[in-house]
This record gives C-alpha cells, sequence and structure tokens, in this order.
C-alpha cells in the first residue's frame, strides 16, 4: 500500500497512467522532433542539415511504427484497443489519436517512398530473384529516374514535408493536450502543456539525432560534418531554452498568483520530485547542458572537433535524460497528488516484468533502433559517397532545398 | 444498428441492379462497393461486439420502466451523518466493490482555528477510532462522499469510445462491455470517483444502484443510513422531498468551479470540504 501524507480521496492512491503512458509522449517526442529537423532540410532550403536528413526521417518513421505500442499495453483490454479508431467519441481527446496518427503515418510513408524512390529503383535494377522482386513492387511498378520525373518528386516531397509539419506538431502538441485538458488536475491543467510537450519533442528528437549520427558516423567510419553537427547543437540550445523557460513559467505563474492548487503543488516539487524535477529535469538535464551547449554555440570557432563532438554528445545525452523526466515528472507526478488537494502519495516505482514494467519499457526503445537498421539494410539510410558522389541517390532532397531557398 | 443497416443496404445494393438485365459493376464501382461493405463490416462487427451483454447506452433497463419518466437526484445533510461506515459496506457487498476501492467513502473533518485535519480510514468502512490532533478541534464533522453524477460531467467528454454515458433518468454509468480501461476518466474525474476495478479491468463507479432504483428501490447506501443522511430522490416527482429540499433550501455542490453540473447536493457543508 501506498503510503500516504495528509489526506488523498481514497481511489487516488493508485497510478492508473503507468510506466508506459510516460513512454507514449517520450517516444512521440522523437517522431515529432526528427521530423522538425528533416524539415528544417527539405521545407526550409537548411543546407547544413544535409547530413541528416534521411536518418531524421528514417528515425521519424520508425518511432512512430512503435507509437502506438505503449497506449497499446497500458491498456485493461488491449483487444477493444481499435474500438478508439472504429467508433470513437468525438468529444474525447484521445478519440483524436487514431484519426491524427494514421493520416501522419500516411503522409510520413509517402514521403519516405519518395525519399527513397531512386535508391529503390537502383536497387531494384541492381538486385535478383525474390530480392528484385521485392524492390519492384516497392517501386510500385515505375522505373522512371528522368530529370523531369525527379523534379516531380522533389516537388512531391516538399509539399508532403509542409502537410508533414503541421501534422507532426499537431501529433504531439495533442499530446499535451490530453493532459492540458483535465480541469480535474491543477499540476497538468494549463494551456502551456501542449507547447512544452511540442518544444521538448524538438529538443529529444535533435538531441536524439546528434547522438546517432555520430554513433553511425563511428560505426561505418564515417566522417562527422562539423557544419551539421554545429548547427544540430545550435537548434538544441534554442529548444532547450524554450522548453526550460517556459516549464519555469509554468510554476512561477502558479506560485506567483498563489492559486489555490500550489499549497500541494510546491509541496509535491519538494518532497516526492525534488529529486526527479529538481535535480534531474531543471539542473542535470536543464542548466547543464544548456551551459555546454551555448559552449558548442559561442565558441565554436574554437573548438577541436573531439571538443564539439564530445560536448555536444554529452549535452544531447543529458537532454534526452531531461525529456524523460518530463514526461515522468508530469505523467506521474499529476498522480502522486490527490484531487482532494490535501495529500500527496509516495513515489511509484513501476514494477520490473509485466506489460508496464520497466522491461517492456527498454524494449520499447530498443525496437525503433532495430526498426531503423533494418530500413538501413533494406533502403539504406546513407548515401553512398556522401558528400561527393551518389549522382542518382543523392541530390535528390538537395535540388528540393535548393528549390526551397530559390523560390 | 445503424453499421447494420449501412452493411446490410450495401449487400442489396449490390444483388439488386437497377434494370431487368444485371450490368456487370466497373472494376471502379465493384472496389468502391467492397470498400464500403469493408467498412460496414467494421462497424457491425464493434457493433455487435459491445452488444454482447450489460446495460447499454440508449436502452431502457426494463420494459416496466420508463426512464422518460425519472430525473434522479442525491442529498446528503452532513451535520445528520454519524460515521458509522454502514453506507460503504452496504455499498460494497451490493456492488462487489473490490477491496481497497470505493464507490462511496465517508470522510471525516477536524478543524480549528489553528489547522485541520481530513481522513478517511479503509474510506470509513470500519466506522472511526478516535483520533488526536495537534490543535485544537473546534469543530468536528463526517462527509459522506460518492459519484456526483454530473450532468456536465469530463469523465463522460473524455471516454475515447463512449464507454461512459449517461441515463435519460440522470444516472452516469460505464459499459463494462465496450470500455478499454484507459483510465483516462478517472483521470478526468475531479472527485476521485472512478477507478480501474482490477478483476475486470474496466473503469468502475456509483450507479445509484441503477439495478436497484429502475425497479423502485432506493440505493443501498441510503436505505441503511441509520440517521438519513444520505436521501435518495426524483426530480420529475413534485411531492419529493429531496427535490423541495433542493428546490427551497440553500444546497451546495461538490467543487462548483469546475462546473460540471453535479446531481449530488449537500446541505450544510463547510469551506474546508472539496
Amino acid at each position: 500500500m501506498p503510503e500516504i501524507t495528509g489526506y488523498a480521496f481514497p481511489n487516488d492512491i493508485h497510478v492508473t497512467w503507468s510506466l508506459m503512458i510516460v513512454m507514449y509522449p517520450y517516444i512521440t517526442g522523437f517522431v515529432a522532433g526528427a521530423f522538425i529537423v528533416t524539415s528544417l532540410y527539405h521545407l526550409f532550403g537548411r543546407e547544413e542539415f544535409r547530413p541528416v536528413a534521411r536518418l531524421a526521417m528514417a528515425t521519424s518513421f520508425a518511432f512512430l511504427l512503435v507509437a502506438g505500442l505503449p497506449l497499446q499495453l497500458h491498456l485493461g483490454h488491449p483487444e477493444r484497443g481499435p474500438l478508439v479508431m472504429i467508433t470513437p467519441h468525438f468529444t474525447s481527446a484521445m478519440a483524436g489519436f487514431g484519426i491524427l496518427y494514421s493520416s501522419y503515418l500516411v503522409v510520413l510513408a509517402l514521403e519516405v517512398w519518395f525519399v527513397w524512390r531512386e535508391e529503390i529503383i537502383a536497387r531494384a535494377r541492381r538486385s535478383r530473384g525474390l530480392k528484385r522482386a521485392f524492390y519492384a513492387v516497392a517501386a510500385l511498378g515505375t522505373y522512371d529516374t528522368s530529370p523531369e520525373a525527379l523534379e516531380i518528386d522533389h516537388r512531391a516531397i516538399k509539399v508532403l514535408a509542409g502537410i508533414g509539419l503541421p501534422m507532426a506538431c499537431m501529433l504531439h502538441g495533442y499530446v499535451g493536450f490530453i493532459f492540458g485538458a483535465i480541469k480535474a488536475n491543477p499540476w497538468w491543467s494549463t494551456p502551456l502543456m501542449p507547447v512544452i510537450f511540442l518544444l521538448s519533442a524538438a529538443v529529444s528528437g535533435i538531441a536524439l539525432l546528434i547522438v546517432l549520427y555520430q554513433l553511425t558516423a563511428k560505426l561505418g567510419s564515417r566522417p562527422v560534418d562539423q557544419q551539421c553537427l554545429s548547427a544540430l547543437s545550435r537548434w538544441l540550445w534554442f529548444f532547450l531554452i524554450l522548453t526550460i523557460t517556459l516549464e519555469l513559467l509554468e510554476i512561477i505563474v502558479m506560485a506567483y498568483e498563489k492559486s489555490e492548487s500550489w499549497l500541494i503543488i510546491s509541496e509535491l516539487l519538494a518532497s516526492r520530485l525534488q529529486f526527479s524535477y529538481i535535480t534531474v529535469q531543471m539542473i542535470v538535464g536543464g542548466l547543464i547542458p544548456l551551459i555546454l551547449l551555448a559552449i558548442v554555440v559561442l565558441m565554436n570557432r574554437y573548438l577541436h572537433e573531439r571538443v564539439r563532438s564530445t560536448l555536444s554528445t554529452v549535452a544531447a545525452l543529458l537532454c534526452l535524460l531531461q525529456v524523460f523526466s518530463m514526461r515522468w515528472n508530469i505523467v506521474v507526478g499529476g498522480q502522486l497528488l490527490s484531487k482532494s488537494l490535501r495529500g500527496l502519495r509516495s513515489p511509484y516505482e513501476p514494477e520490473l516484468f509485466g506489460r508496464e514494467g520497466v522491461l517492456m519499457a527498454i524494449v520499447l526503445l530498443i525496437i525503433p533502433f532495430v526498426i531503423l537498421f533494418v530500413f538501413d539494410r533494406v533502403l539504406g539510410i546513407w548515401r553512398r559517397g556522401e558528400g561527393g558522389g551518389g549522382a542518382q541517390a543523392g541530390s535528390g532532397p538537395a535540388h528540393a532545398a535548393r528549390g526551397a531557398s530559390h523560390g | 444498428m445503424a453499421g447494420r443497416n449501412d452493411a446490410l443496404r450495401v449487400i442489396q445494393d449490390c444483388q439488386a441492379p437497377a434494370g431487368g438485365e444485371p450490368a456487370a459493376p466497373t472494376r471502379r464501382e465493384f472496389l468502391g462497393d467492397a470498400l464500403k461493405l469493408a467498412s460496414g463490416a467494421v462497424v457491425f462487427l464493434a457493433g455487435s461486439a459491445g452488444a454482447a451483454g450489460g446495460a447499454q447506452p440508449g436502452k431502457q433497463p426494463d420494459e416496466a420502466y420508463n426512464w422518460d419518466d425519472h430525473l434522479y437526484a442525491y442529498l446528503i445533510d452532513t451535520t445528520k451523518c454519524i460515521g458509522c461506515g454502514s453506507c460503504v459496506r452496504a455499498c460494497k457487498v451490493e456492488n462487489g466493490v473490490p477491496d481497497g476501492f470505493y464507490r462511496t467513502w465517508v470522510e471525516r473533518y477536524l478543524i480549528g482555528m489553528e489547522g485541520s485535519y481530513v481522513d478517511s480510514p479503509n474510506g470509513g468502512m470500519d466506522g472511526f477510532t478516535p483520533v488526536q490532533v495537534g490543535f485544537v478541534a473546534n469543530k468536528s464533522f463526517f462527509v459522506p462522499k460518492m459519484c456526483n453524477h454530473c450532468k456536465a460531467t469530463p469523465c463522460i467528454q473524455v471516454c475515447p469510445v463512449g464507454a461512459s454515458y449517461r441515463t435519460k433518468d440522470g444516472v452516469v454509468m460505464v459499459d463494462d462491455t465496450r470500455c478499454i480501461g484507459c483510465g483516462y476518466c478517472v483521470q478526468a474525474c475531479p472527485y476521485g470517483s472512478r477507478f480501474i476495478n482490477p478483476a475486470t479491468h474496466t473503469a468502475s463507479k456509483c450507479t445509484w444502484c441503477y439495478h436497484r432504483i429502475t425497479k423502485g428501490l432506493k440505493p443501498a447506501c441510503v436505505t441503511v443510513c441509520p440517521t438519513a443522511t444520505r436521501q435518495f430522490g426524483d426530480m420529475k416527482r413534485e411531492d419529493d422531498p429531496v427535490r423541495k429540499a433542493i428546490e427551497h433550501e440553500r444546497v451546495e455542490i461538490m467543487q462548483p468551479h469546475l462546473l460540471t453540473e453535479p446531481q449530488c447536493y449537500y446541505l450544510h457543508l463547510d469551506k474546508e470540504v472539496r
């Protein structure tokens, strides 16, 4: 039995939304964050992101494929899960999930297809037998790689990125809305919630790419494009500043207003969430990467490659921790305080095994990387001869970007 | 049922084309119809899964009972409660409420100038033993709590599949053949009245003993209350004492600032109660 300080409503002592509901926004955050990076390249012509544009898109896709799993694992009746899509009750924020998720999946899958179309065709031409049949089917029967066809591809990619970006933002903003629109819970109920979720999604997405880009470069013995790394660090810094500012603002406004709920929330932060909020989310995951990234951004010219790489990697890993602790503090923290506003329950400890346990959470985090690995094997995330050659596979998105910066 | 009709219509349309000679459908038409049929079938299957048993939204519980003739309300006079816990025990027995969860509970308040103390050991089920507090308690009282059966309830609003619903006679219920157990309603209820039943893995809550009230009985908690703290009434009956009290007395509701329009009314509530 959990221990209670003060008075909690007797049904409020259970943490109904478990670790899986922490994982859900964490994973969706990577989807949105990685997509923002690929959009910076495809849509806004940020040439410096070219080396990670394809990786970012594949990452977004890989995480999207597992985004619904934690929800499904959490349900008391997983077999009825599809009812959310088949018979949605539209006044529910949660009913929007099916529509948003599936339409975003379609847009992202289409965009992936257009970006990798040349690669698919090249592979179909290169391979034999079953493999050839697979790529032929994946190419949807058209082997046209004429400049005109490629031009159409580029335009399609731009349009899809244009549709995909607001959808990715909505998909994640909506996750924040699920919490922000619960008036029963003062720790959740703020219009800032979707914005904070969205910005921290960008933080987690960019941070993941910084780590993933350097790691894959090391594994594949490819050089890390320092300009790209600097740019990623710069944007990470920018989004981290925004995120921390808003997260602090939320608290400061509550404290300054001396709202009815502040008494219990201040106690929550000072006792139950002291470690996960103040230490991890604000100091280790917030302040320290803020300083590290400031060094990378402001002293960029003077940094040796290895220093830059180390600083940005450490900062990115801490940012990943920051975003996870933020999800944890919101989801779990909100359930530690009773709606009686008079009591707190003892900290929640997730089970180790079982459907909603720690091991399952780790598996959920590993699956996207397995998908990424398969994706790389099947379609190839890295262009051959990255930087120079790759006449066929590489020039695609660059065209689109040039189009963007010119038009 | 709409799904079933749609599915049937599509089948009939396919079987009986207009005109004597059955015209072969084009590929486009065929694919279109197949798509309609498939989506109809999915909706139909979803409907039949939900229709397997239990109370149904939009369906009356009993033919002899007309829910258009009733609109229930609940009245709690906090000055009368003695904290015996009979109501909590009766509810548990009547509704098979699992241990550690409560469809109704009783809170004890001890309030002084220097502080306040609230508790509800085991939901008040075993009554209350004396307690020592570090301040002079000038007043103390008991407050029975339960689902407020709100008219504008957030729990129904947030249910992603429509498993939570409000009957025409004003009772908020959960269709546990349809509930997916997501727990969103548990989070959305400001009063802590809902929980996920560990046996059924669905949301559970007070139903005002719907199986009793539709037979003309009172909810179990009202029936056993020795002091008439808990009263149950029908707002559609002009001579109903509960309706009269709500109409003429100064009644209060829980957390009025949330605008959920509770149908559980309180007499003589203290400002400390939330």
